[in-house]
């Protein structure tokens, strides 16, 4: 039989607010256990919640941003369950009415082409805390941090075809939120973590099959692995005379497999309510329209405008969009240039992320600035340098030699575009190698590379290649 | 010194007769003396309470004292106080000291008042007679074999007795007015959203609301000038100015239209109870008062409609109750499972218990929307029917309870009956209104409390209405048997 999955994934996505959603405490990531909890954090007897104002903001951004419709009411809950790390035995979260739904998010297909996501919807909810297992000598360590710390839960649609979708939509709404500012997306610190609901049907069948939950996935691979590991073992089971049972798992990024945490009969009777000492937010015209007209230009319209505007292929443009700070460097670069896109945009693609992969450094942290590398390719188009010596006043400026002007100066890089001076060093490569002259001139006509690199290896590479050619094909045919 | 009323003893600290330490000394020996016999605090923070004296008499003398200035007043154990015990009547919280002021501690602290202690209330504000408390029952001074009512039963004996000259207290369906009426006091329970609500421990959130007890209305005005206003840490405050609620005492009631709902005087309510009322109500027609035959046709539905909304709140409120961060917890538990049910089985005590299981019952799956829904639904017609009212009278009054203080012990087993108690009071609170309780006679030797209840906000008016009424009676002066 053949099999078609269905994936719908709940994306985690911490906004980016100095402090919490419900109490001035401090966001920041990493600091001492417990140290930056406050009384309403701790769910201490008497404190009560008070909405940070940014937060509707940022949602509000996001939902503009999906062509979602953002709530003029909506509506905070408490969901209601007991665990260690969850201070009140509730969270507060949105149920029946949340800050954005009904939007979408077209994503790029593999094959080609594109695809259209529906987002179901977002909101706004509060992180719990977190349980400590190591090092309490059987007991249980709880760091409330992150408790109170604002999320956007953005749900898709169950339109996801594969995993490789999964991973696309995932990308393509990290880039997203990241091009937003409204989020760091920070996965490894917990930033963007999503949940990916999983089934399989018979192709054709239009009733969905039974989903399991994969609970907390933080990567772009492990969604992925995830997923289809979930997916074969789905139809393992089903082929197999099996049925797939209503239940969450976690995944194990180190056997690569998912396992059950709890199933339906165990799970929770949340009770949600209206959370009773906080009021609907109410927001007019006004307040979405001013938030309109703060979006940043998104990503699929400055990827468009990267082809129309700078010359660049659809593939080219949309790996510098790709993120907004890699599309900031980029057209800083040209501006820099004053045009010259396709060649910013090979070296930017090229060297520049090549060294930023090689060492593990964000583009925002990178050694060679966009001034800089602007001024070094100046030098290639006035014919100071060539391409490849380039390559290697490059490497020097990434490792803190100085400006391209100064590296080209002090290592004596300058092209030798002088054509007596270029023709004398052709002559004595000529008369060192007879044999090779007397092949080439009888008929070997590849040998013409070899006195190239003999002519390179005497100039150090700096002779103007283009000289080089045309006088080394007049002396050789002459 | 301890028959004066608030007002009395600030005109005459102001005067240098006496000063604040005195006075709170006079108080602390009063309860010494006397609340063995009342069980009304569950702390007395002498210390603090003669500090505060202090620089309350500094204050005094350096000419910029309030009217609360050194006024000694005793504060409900559910408003959390800065390192004071704050138990909230539960042995859950028999541990616990709150690092943090509650908004209404913070503002009579800041406007001069000396918190004496922390008063004995039913647990978690569950209860109409104060006997569900960790602490044990208050008994009423009118007559020590019956309750002072509840929730707020300790303040209100407090003030009874004229241990202090006023309290604290908090209302979610009657707990500020029915102890008010039981123990023949003042008692004012402001709108929703009036008194701040932060450091107040939750019952039931969109009903809890904190007030005050008093022998006076006026004594009343002064504590709501100072305990009411917005609060930037509370969500449901409203965003208000704070009316001078002393302005319009004075005003004549001539032309005040009184509402009398027919639904308050049915079945169930005591004669001598309903004989006071009347009485009362001539009183108000001497003034000039003009009074009409209203209906409340919802009324019916406010019980019912209370005890699903309250304790669904409360069930998700006490939730943070788990033993893990602060508060009792069990000892040795096995596992985390144990821990929780241990901590909050030994921790709650039965009528806790018996609403977090009706609220998580009412919030369930596939019954929410048959109970939690519906009641809310009630909660607006409730509402409808009030403002319906107000549209033809000024204020409503009725009996604040259908009897009089009842024996301690009689209604303990019997919990419908208990819920009974505050038919009258309830719908106010669905409805979030003000309302108040004056006292206006006796029946068997016991206080029974007129109801006033008015529009929101209209605070003023009550107080109004309850003022001018104290000038030309003088139940409110009578004070109990060994406690004059």
């Amino acid at each position: 039989m053949e099999w078609e999955t269905v994936i719908g994934l709940e994306v985690h996505t911490q906004l980016a607010t100095a402090s919490k959603i419900f109490s001035g405490a401090s966001t920041t990531y990493g600091a001492e256990p417990n140290t930056q909890a406050c009384a309403v954090d701790l769910g201490l007897p008497g404190v009560l919640p008070v909405l940070n104002a940014d937060v509707v903001r940022l949602a509000a951004m996001f939902g503009l941003a999906t062509h979602s419709t953002v709530a003029t009411r909506s509506v905070f809950d408490r969901k209601n369950y007991f665990y260690p790390d969850l201070p009140k035995g509730y969270q507060i979260s949105q149920l029946a009415l949340p800050i954005v739904h009904g939007g979408y998010l077209d994503i790029d297909l593999e094959e080609g082409g594109s695809k259209r996501i529906g987002i179901t919807r977002a909101h706004l909810e509060e992180d719990a805390g977190k349980s400590l297992h190591e090092n309490f000598h059987g007991m249980t360590g709880i760091d409330l941090n992150r408790a109170g710390t604002p999320l956007l839960e953005i749900v898709s649609e169950p339109e996801l075809r594969s995993a490789k979708e999964a991973v696309a939509y995932m990308r393509k709404l990290h880039a997203l939120v990241r091009y937003l500012g409204i989020s760091d997306g920070n996965m490894q610190e917990g930033s963007f973590r999503c949940d990916a609901n999983v089934s399989v049907r018979p192709r054709g069948q239009a009733e969905f099959g039974t989903r399991a939950e994969i609970k907390n996935i933080n990567s772009f691979r492990f969604v992925e692995q995830a997923i289809n590991f979930e997916v074969e073992r789905q139809i393992l089971l089903l082929e197999s005379g099996g049925t797939v049972v209503q239940e969450t798992r976690l995944f194990d990024p180190d056997r690569h497999e998912t396992r059950p945490m709890r199933s339906k009969e165990e799970a929770n009777d949340y009770r949600y309510f209206p959370d009773p000492d906080l009021l609907p937010v109410e927001l007019d015209d006004d307040f979405i329209e001013a938030v309109r007209r703060s979006l940043p230009e998104l990503p699929d319209a400055r990827k468009a405008r990267f082809v129309s505007e700078h010359g660049l292929s659809g593939y080219d443009a949309g790996v510098l969009t790709a993120s907004r700070e890699l599309a900031d460097y980029f057209e800083a670069v040209v501006a820099a240039l004053g045009g010259q896109g396709k060649l910013s945009a090979n070296w930017v693609m090229g060297e520049l992320s090549g060294a930023l992969n090689r060492s593990d450094c964000e583009i925002t942290d990178s050694p060679v600035t966009a001034a800089a590398l602007a001024a070094m390719l100046e030098r290639i188009e006035d014919g100071t340098i060539s391409g490849k010596i380039a390559k290697q006043v490059f490497e020097a400026m990434w490792n803190g030699a100085g400006s391209a002007d100064e590296i080209i100066e002090q290592q004596g890089l300058k092209q030798i575009s002088d054509s007596s001076a270029i023709e004398g060093i052709i002559r004595d490569v000529l008369d060192n190698n007879p044999k090779q002259l007397e092949q080439y001139r009888g008929g070997q006509e590849k040998l013409f590379g070899f006195f190239v690199g003999q002519v390179m290896k005497a100039t150090q590479g700096k002779a103007n290649p283009k000289q080089l050619n045309e006088l080394l094909r007049k002396l050789l045919d002459s | 010194m301890h028959q004066k009323t608030l007002v009395e003893l600030a005109a005459a600290m102001q005067k240098g007769r006496f000063s604040s330490e005195e006075l709170t000394q006079a108080c602390l020996q009063r309860i010494s003396n006397h609340d063995g016999e009342l069980n009304s605090f569950v702390t007395v923070a002498e210390e603090q309470a003669l500090a505060a004296a202090k620089a309350a008499d500094a204050r005094i003398k350096a000419g910029n004292a309030g009217p609360l200035t050194g006024i000694p007043f005793a504060h409900k154990d559910i408003f959390c106080t800065r390192d004071i015990k704050t138990s909230c009547g539960s042995r859950m919280l028999d541990n616990f000291i709150a690092p943090y002021d509650a908004t209404v501690t913070q503002k009579l602290l800041a406007a001069g008042a000396v918190m004496i202690g922390k008063t004995n209330m039913d647990e978690f504000a569950m209860g109409s007679s104060n006997e569900t408390s960790f602490y044990g029952a208050v008994n009423n001074p009118w007559d020590k074999s019956t309750v002072p009512g509840g929730s707020s039963g300790g303040s209100a004996a407090a003030v009874a007795a004229r241990l202090v000259p006023a309290s604290t207290g908090t209302d979610t369906g009657g707990s500020i007015r029915q102890p008010a009426a039981l123990c023949g006091i003042t008692g004012l329970k402001p709108t929703y959203g009036r008194v701040s609500r932060y450091g107040m421990i939750a019952f039931a959130s969109s009903l809890d609301q904190g007030g005050a007890f008093t022998r006076t209305a006026e004594d009343a005005a002064v504590m709501l000038g100072a305990m009411a206003g917005f609060d930037p840490r509370d969500s449901t405050s409203v965003d208000r100015p704070v009316d001078d609620y002393r302005a319009d005492l004075d005003r004549p009631l001539q032309g005040l239209r009184i509402g009398l709902p027919k639904e308050y005087f049915g079945e169930g309510l005591d004669a001598g109870v309903a004989a006071v009322i009347e009485a009362a109500l001539e009183e108000y027609r001497k003034l000039g008062a003009t009074i009409t035959d209203i209906s409340l046709p919802n009324t019916h539905l406010s019980v019912p409609a209370y005890y699903i909304v309250a304790p669904a709140e409360c069930s998700s409120n006490l939730s943070r109750f788990d033993g893990v961060r602060f508060g009792y917890r069990a000892s040795d538990p096995k596992d985390l499972e144990d821990l929780y049910t241990r901590s909050r089985g030994e921790g709650f005590g039965a009528e806790v218990k018996r609403r977090i299981l009706i609220g998580t019952y009412a919030l369930s799956a596939g019954y929410y929307d048959a109970y939690y829904l519906q009641a809310q639904k009630v909660r607006r017609l409730i509402r409808d029917d009030f403002m319906r009212a107000f549209e033809q009278v000024d204020v409503i009054m009725g009996p604040t309870a259908p009897s009089v203080a009842f024996k301690l012990g009689e209604k303990a087993d019997d919990p419908v009956s208990m819920y009974l108690s505050d038919i009258y009071t309830i719908a106010v609170n669905l409805a979030g209104l003000p309302a108040m309780s004056v006292p206006a006679g006796f029946s068997a030797g016991l206080p029974v409390g007129l109801h006033i209840v008015a529009d929101y906000f209209a605070e003023g008016r009550l107080l109004n209405a309850g003022h001018q009424y104290q000038q030309v009676t003088d139940w409110h002066t009578r004070s109990p048997q060994g406690f004059a």
